[in-house]
């Protein structure tokens, strides 16, 4: 327990430095409606709970982190809030999910329109292999099947990328395969792709976990930047990351059940003083 | 760390890994040996012919080869050149008759082949004519006719019933299933006799190149689907998510995410489909007719086929007539790769 005991001292510690260093953003401080509100969620596979009471309210503009080892359902977790949970054959769901008031598994709701404000970007980097760089980038806009006059298609690829940061490297070859890019500009283009149709939220799925230390601080530099007209939500298994890139931090753990939240505040408080002592352990390295 | 080589100089590349001449002697000389020893055998034994030498061949060599390694290595080593030996051998034996076919199809079909074959008909000639008399331009249309309406009928039903299985998994796909794997283990003479009996005898609809690619199509489309399931499963299920998650319906992302990252496969699908009937001659016994003269028409009247022509010919018997049908063959061959070269430069590169 000695080594623990140092590693409990220098690690929170550093993390916590980074953590606070950043300054957090305060709920409601952009024009960007009232954010996204998960209401008492549970998820199930077949007849096994994956997720059980989760509430935690996103407020926009801020850039929230979902840690905790995995197979606690951080995923499950944030593929509820596009409705992607549904895809799998024998899933399940309880709770509601309201984007600026509205459920989004009321009835009536045109699910397309929700996942257009909600965009995904996932865990592996999934370009388009039929289409060309430009032409991913664009992809939403003839996916949705959504109006835009020729001559604005030019600037929202340019727009787009320039936000994911990729411009730069690809401007002299938007024709090219997206396959022909490297991991890390690969998930850039998949962020462009998600941001041409203009979504009020983002969903990140562990989106570096595949990409090189490089790669993920061209993304956590697109994370900051974005964060200033969006909102958005990362599952994270890098301590490091979340401490760098969010507002607020919630811990998700399971004890061999189903998964649930053990702690939500701001993240530098989740890194500096948790409330719960298995937060604490966590975020100490002490185990997961 | 010290080193012998100037900084900055490249040494020569080299293939290490390759055999030097000299270290392929051994192998060489087993296998004279095995040659010799095979021609010593065929001799004292009543095995006679290129067949009787190809038997003694293989397992002689085989277990030489063995031997060798076994003898200058270990046995883990030995197993591996055993195995190796016996893929060889496989391979060769795959080989060997496709190899034959072709060669026997392009020098018997060439002596018929000439220009006139191609504009005349046998309406004015009898099988047992010379072959300058005469042609099979109706066989190659009413062919090119089959083709084309099997693949108009069978190509739309196979892929969407394929991404009925993949996509939408809707009810009664292990049904369908079913039904699909049922099909392709139809005889094709079934299908001919089905189209028969299901259309010509109880319909006003008399027998034309349509009713001959309905029985084809009933062997085509079983080969069209599973061929595309086989692709579509391939598909990364990331991909239909990605386009799921930017707003798409199902419908958006299998036409504009999921069938072009499936198009070669596809493609391959529809040549599968094309070969597949390409050389069917029993279903259009019944259901095409059979007419010597050229008939433009594929939905009225009786036309004909090249596998038809061929058939014909062989039936005859006779030297002209057989003949004829080694050129039909080749014809048939021939078309069947020029179409198939078609779809494969229309079709998409890859990327």
């Amino acid at each position: 327990m000695e080594t623990s005991d140092t590693a409990k001292k220098t690690t929170p510690n550093s993390l916590a430095s980074v953590a606070t260093a950043r300054s957090q953003k305060k709920p409601g401080t952009a024009p960007l409606g009232s954010g996204l509100e998960a209401r008492k969620i549970h998820a199930w596979f077949g007849k096994h709970l994956a997720l059980k009471d989760v509430s935690l309210d996103f407020s926009s503009g801020t850039v929230t982190a979902l840690i905790g080892p995995s197979g606690c359902g951080k995923s499950t977790f944030i593929r509820t809030l596009n409705r992607m949970h549904e895809f799998i054959p024998s899933a399940a769901f309880a709770g509601e999910v309201l984007l600026d008031n509205e459920d989004i598994y009321g009835s009536g709701v045109d699910v397309t329109k929700i996942r257009l404000q909600i965009g995904m970007v996932f865990q592996k980097p999934n370009p388009f292999p039929s289409m060309s760089i430009g032409e991913n980038v664009l992809s939403g806009i003839k996916l949705a099947q959504l109006n835009i006059p020729k001559s604005e298609q030019n600037d929202l690829v340019e727009d787009c990328l320039i936000r994911a940061g990729l411009w730069s490297e690809v401007k002299d070859r938007l024709d090219a395969h997206g396959g022909s890019l490297s991991g890390g500009q690969q998930q850039r283009l998949c962020i462009a792709r998600s941001l041409a149709v203009k979504p009020k939220v983002l969903l990140m799925d562990e989106p570096c976990s595949a990409l090189d230390p490089g790669s993920t601080l061209r993304i956590e530099e697109t994370i900051s930047q974005l964060s200033s007209s969006m909102t958005i939500i990362i599952v994270t298994h890098n301590m490091q990351q979340a401490a760098r890139v969010s507002d607020y931090t919630a811990f998700f753990l399971s004890d061999g059940g189903p998964g649930e939240v053990i702690e939500v505040g701001p993240t530098s408080q989740i890194f500096t003083k948790p409330r719960d002592q298995r937060t604490e352990n966590y975020v100490s390295g002490r185990f997961g | 760390m010290a080193t012998t080589q100037a900084i900055g100089a490249i040494p020569a590349p080299t293939k290490p890994w390759v055999k030097r001449p000299l270290q392929r002697v051994p192998s060489l000389a087993l296998g004279v040996t095995a040659l010799l020893l095979a021609g010593l055998i065929v001799e004292v034994t009543p095995l006679k012919g290129k067949l009787g030498y190809f038997i003694v061949f293989v397992p002689l060599v085989t277990t030489l080869q063995y031997l060798l390694a076994r003898m200058r290595a270990s046995r883990k080593v030995a197993e591996d050149v055993l195995v190796s030996s016996l893929m060889w051998t496989a391979a060769f034996f795959v080989f060997l008759p496709t190899a034959s076919i072709l060669a026997t199809t392009v020098t018997k079909g060439l002596q018929g082949l000439r220009f006139s074959i191609f504009t005349d008909t046998m309406v004015s000639a009898s099988f047992t004519d010379p072959i300058e008399m005469g042609g099979l331009l109706h066989a190659l249309l009413g062919t090119a006719y089959l083709i084309l309406l099997s693949v108009i009928i069978s190509v739309p039903l196979g892929i969407l019933t394929a991404l009925y299985l993949t996509e939408i998994k809707g009810p009664g796909s292990g049904f369908i299933q079913f039904i699909v794997q049922a099909m392709s283990g139809v005889p094709s003479v079934i299908a001919g006799l089905f189209v028969f009996s299901a259309v010509i005898l109880t319909t006003p609809i008399k027998a034309s190149s349509l009713t001959g690619s309905f029985a084809l199509a009933i062997l085509m489309v079983p080969t069209v689907t599973r061929t595309s399931q086989e692709v579509l499963v391939l598909i990364p299920n990331d991909l239909r998510e990605a386009g799921l998650a930017l707003g798409a319906t199902q419908w958006k992302t299998v036409a504009l995410v999921v069938v072009p990252a499936a198009r070669s496969g596809l493609i391959t699908a529809v040549i599968l489909g094309v070969a597949r009937i390409a050389g069917e001659t029993a279903p259009l016994l019944f259901v095409l007719g059979g007419t010597d003269a050229l008939n433009q028409n594929p939905f009225n009247g009786f036309n004909s086929g090249l596998p038809l022509y061929i058939w014909k010919g062989f039936l005859i018997g006779l030297p002209e007539s057989v003949q004829r049908a080694w050129t039909g063959i080749l014809v048939l061959l021939i078309l069947v790769l020029v179409l198939f070269t078609i779809a494969r430069i229309f079709g998409p590169k890859k990327g």
